[in-house]
């Protein structure tokens, strides 16, 4: 069964609210992945973070 | 029409099936689908239980000279393998979704339920699974990452595609994918594999048979509507409470060896072995009871194998804790 919407579809307040919502969902996400790289790196570095050629 | 399985439809969407759609139904569908939606893709019931193996995996994992893995690492390490899993389970969804939407308990899953396109559902999949891997490997070890990668191709492809759909032994080889966390866990903690993981994995992998044909004698309607060769649908009600009775049995053996390996102290063994105890004599009341009380028996057993897998896994750290 093939079935399509007619028409552009209108955006009710419902979608839009939903789409705001995830769009605030992956910036947290993406901003929480930021934080855990950082951490990350500077914990694999530790102290070679200092023992580097000059 | 109504979309009786979600409160959204502003549109009259008429529960577009998002396997048979337009692409603008496609676009939709996925502008419908919320945060909450693609978690639930990530299986969250089956992950919690992919963190707590994980997790145990780790803390059992010897320390070593170096003081053992950062927590910084340990935190993302865990993180890591349960995305891992949570993506395998989203590739489950999204090859599952034409027998998911026939049976009662998974009908309301997000691809079935017309929330999520099965597109959006892959490409959320394969992302986590590539990036997970790929991940683990750079921030922890390459040993940990490949065995997730296995567990992930193990569980989407292995079972998934070819064993779900085309064998009675289904989740008997298909339950390794769920018995390695703790042994990634450890991998990760230690950059090796020993004893104990592999113990550890061998009582997930022989728990997991009696864990789930309880749940498959309750919803053998389903299954055999589908085509699905679970066990009680091949081999019958009589024969399934049979092998469960005997892998509870197995089970029980590998859940003791931890302990007579020396692996783990007293309390382990007195735990274990009281916890078994009940798992083997709640699967011989499966095996004797009358017809009238099988469906509460698999019910009960099937309530008490997830209670046993959290206990058995927690008396691990308990016993190393109490150190007697």
């Amino acid at each position: 069964m093939k079935e399509e919407f007619e028409g552009t579809p209108e955006w009710s307040d419902e979608l839009l609210a939903r789409r705001r919502k995830r769009a605030a969902v992956m910036g947290w996400v993406l901003a929480g992945r930021v934080v855990l790289f950082f951490l990350v790196t500077v914990v694999k570095l530790g102290s070679n973070i200092v023992q580097r050629a000059l | 029409m109504a979309n009786n399985s979600t409160d959204l439809p502003v549109f009259d969407t008429s529960v577009p099936r998002a396997d048979d759609v337009s692409d603008a139904t496609k676009e939709m569908v996925s502008e419908m689908a919320s945060a909450a939606d693609y978690f639930e893709l990530l299986k969250p019931r089956v992950m919690s239980l992919v963190v707590f193996t994980t997790l145990i995996g780790m803390i059992m994992a010897p320390t070593g000279a170096d003081g053992g893995v950062h927590p910084v690492v340990a935190f993302t390490a865990l993180l890591l393998i349960a995305l891992g899993a949570g993506a395998s389970g989203a590739l489950n969804m999204w090859y599952d979704a034409d027998i998911d939407a026939n049976m009662e308990r998974t009908r309301t899953r997000p691809i079935p339920s017309g929330r999520v396109s099965k597109d959006s559902a892959l490409g959320f999949g394969l992302t986590l699974s590539a990036g997970s891997v790929m991940c683990l490997g750079v921030f922890v070890n390459w040993l940990s990452a490949g065995l997730l990668a296995f567990t992930i191709f193990f569980y989407a492809v292995v079972y998934t595609v070819w064993l779900k759909r085309h064998t009675a032994q289904n989740i008997v080889i298909g339950g390794a994918a769920g018995a390695f966390p703790p042994v990634v866990g450890w991998a990760a903690a230690t950059g090796s594999v020993d004893v104990l993981p592999v113990l550890m994995f061998a009582i997930i992998f022989f728990w997991t048979p009696p864990h789930f044909w309880a749940l498959a004698l309750l919803k053998n309607k389903d299954y055999t509507e589908n085509n699905i060769p679970m066990m009680p649908v091949v081999a019958g009600s009589k024969n399934t409470r049979f092998q469960i009775l005997a892998y509870s049995l197995v089970m029980a053996g590998f859940a003791a060896l931890p302990a007579l390996l020396g692996h783990a102290g007293l309390f382990y063994a007195l735990f274990s072995t009281a916890l078994s105890a009940v798992f083997v004599a709640m699967s011989f009341w499966l095996f004797i009871a009358p017809d009238s009380r099988q469906a509460a028996a698999s019910k009960a057993l099937f309530a008490y194998s997830i209670l046993y897998l959290f206990l058995l896994f927690a008396g691990f750290p308990a016993d190393k804790l109490i150190g007697i």
